[in-house]
């Protein structure tokens, strides 16, 4: 490498390492200004200079001790998104899988139909949801939160790009020794899918763990809220709750960026899922 | 699953197995795997779809709905509409022009040959997806707060200039909007345009360089034509997610703000449709809003020649 060159990589990595601080810098003020006194954060809100004297451990031992409609919401977060997961996972893989490796009358029209819901939004769906969720009973139940994602058109796209690359002989020997279409597929070809399904968990839990707009809407009562809809509830100006909203936002980030650093790969594969290839 | 074989059902075994084995045959099969789908596609889909144009003609009151024809579509053009509309337009350009930019030239850099550590500053710029719109709101609200000792107004205060109420004007709240979504989505188009670079074959470059192309050239010539394909997707993918916005307002002023500087079109949908409880134009406002969308799709589409493509 010419000194030029070499001078020039050293300007692109430090201006690089400036913006991936920059990015990660509102998170690394959340997590210090959670260390202190929360009528500061009430009244200023978050500042530059601050002493780190005042820095203690108060607000996470009142979320620990006095806030346990915080620790409700995190239940429910955990729940929803658990079921969410599950059902989600198990309905849409069979789809997808189903439109890559059968040939049948009709797949194409599925498939179009999948592609169909990804292009409408699901806001626009919200009021006649909501009626329709009104009328079978189900407001302000998990089943109400769960029922409008078990069914995932972006994981059954996903599903249906991995079983495509799965090799097809594997099906037929397995019909050989007497296997059964439904033993073919949770037997032999969803154990070939699993990291497709460990990108899809993800996805799927972190869009469930984050969503707020179909949850604000059919949860009702605070002890069936969300951690994204409890959390939303402190933020008022006349809150005195910031104790609770600053402690509990960190730990509602934090075990997602920890599962992220290990799970980077999966991460990035089910978010940025899509047509990528071009 | 039936039991194998029950004393009492001994003369009918032949008729049950049959049935077994069409349920278990090829042809049966693929349509039981779908079926989840097809009853979750008319439920939940296609059932409240045709419903929200049904409701939209219209007036829903508690036990009392009543056809009134196109009286919600007449009064969905008001000025509240417009300032919405007017809203959403200006993040969904805000945001797009931010997030294809910004992005396309992180991805060049972070793939660059000069380039150490990547993987590294790949993952801290993707940090901020994962972190839901509440928590990203709390920080930035608490950031931009009105304080004249707040983070923000302490900084522009080192440049000479007067704190400022974040929340209470125009174009600062624009600011604020737009500025939070960048700052969540901004690792996620640069992960997909990672992805497309990825696919630019290095010889190109190479054939360049021995032409005697610069830098600028070669990303003129090669990069950008390259990757036409992901810009397209992720311009898409960023205007309909513009057209969808709500939780970024709603973090910084629930559902009223001063002025409706905040208001967005699913905003307007939320406030007439659950806190009104005007179902009828409200969802009068959802299929404007769809018609919006698929226009600008169609649009889109056409205009950079993918549809010709596929």
């Amino acid at each position: 490498m010419t000194v030029k060159a070499r001078v020039l990589s050293v300007i692109v990595i430090v201006a690089i390492a400036v913006i991936a601080c920059l990015a990660l810098f509102p998170l690394i003020t959340l997590i210090v200004s959670s260390f202190r006194p929360s009528s500061d954060l009430m009244r200023n809100g978050i500042t530059l200079s601050f002493s780190f004297r005042e820095l203690n451990l108060d607000n996470y031992f009142h979320i620990f001790r006095q806030a346990d409609h915080y620790w409700t919401w995190y239940g429910n977060s955990l729940i929803i998104s658990a079921l969410t997961i599950v059902l989600s996972l198990f309905f849409s893989s069979m789809v997808g899988y189903a439109l890559a490796v059968y040939q049948f009358r009709g797949r194409n029209v599925i498939f179009i139909l999948v592609l169909l819901i990804l292009m409408v939004p699901f806001e626009i769906l919200m009021l006649p949801l909501y009626r329709l969720m009104t009328f079978l009973g189900m407001i302000d139940s998990y089943i109400a939160v769960i029922l409008p994602m078990v069914v995932a058109p972006v994981a059954v796209f996903f599903f249906r790009q991995y079983a495509l690359g799965l090799p097809k002989e594997l099906m037929e020997a397995a019909r050989i020794d007497g296997c059964t279409e439904y033993g073919i597929f949770f037997r032999v070809m969803a154990p070939l899918m699993l990291p497709s399904f460990a990108a899809m968990a993800i996805l799927q839990g972190l869009g469930s763990w984050n969503n707020f707009l179909w949850p604000l809407v059919v949860l009702r009562s605070n002890s069936m809220f969300t951690l994204p809809i409890g959390l939303s509830t402190l933020l008022t100006p006349y809150g005195n709750n910031y104790d609770v909203l600053i402690a509990g936002s960190v730990m509602t980030v934090l075990p997602i960026v920890i599962l992220f650093l290990f799970f980077q790969r999966y991460f990035i594969s089910g978010l940025t899922v899509g047509g990528v290839k071009g | 699953m039936e039991p194998a074989s029950m004393p009492k059902q001994a003369n009918v075994p032949l008729r049950k197995k049959r049935k077994r084995n069409l349920f278990f045959s090829k042809k049966v099969a693929p349509y039981v795997f779908v079926s989840p789908f097809v009853l979750s596609f008319l439920l939940l889909f296609f059932y409240p779809l045709l419903n929200g144009v049904i409701m939209s003609f219209q007036s829903i009151l508690p036990g009392q709905t009543a056809f009134i024809g196109f009286s919600n579509y007449e009064r969905v053009f008001n000025p509240t509409f417009y300032r919405a509309l007017y809203n959403t337009s200006v993040y969904v350009l805000l945001t797009t022009i931010l997030l294809v930019c910004v992005p396309i030239a992180l991805a060049c850099l972070l793939n660059s040959r000069m380039m150490k550590l990547s993987s590294v500053f790949r993952a801290a710029l993707f940090v901020p997806a994962l972190t839901s719109v509440i928590v990203a709101g709390v920080v930035f609200r608490l950031m931009f707060g009105e304080s004249e000792l707040s983070l923000a107004n302490h900084l522009i205060g080192f440049f000479g200039i007067e704190p400022v109420g974040w929340r209470y004007g125009a174009v600062s709240g624009m600011f604020l909007m737009v500025i939070l979504a960048s700052w969540r989505w901004i690792g996620v188009n640069i992960v997909y345009f990672m992805a497309g670079l990825s696919n630019i074959p290095g010889e190109l470059y190479e054939a360049a360089e021995i032409d005697g192309a610069g830098v600028l050239q070669k990303f003129y010539h090669i990069t950008l034509p390259l990757l036409k394909p992901v810009t397209i997707y992720v311009v898409t993918l960023t205007v309909i997610n513009g057209f969808r916005m709500y939780e970024e307002s709603f973090v910084f002023w629930e559902n009223s703000s001063p002025g409706n500087i905040g208001l967005t079109v699913v905003g307007y949908i939320y406030q007439q449709g659950f806190q009104m409880n005007n179902m009828g134009f409200g969802s009068a406002v959802g299929v404007v809003l769809m018609g919006i969308i698929f226009t600008i799709s169609i649009i889109q589409l056409k205009f950079f020649g993918a549809l010709k493509k596929e």
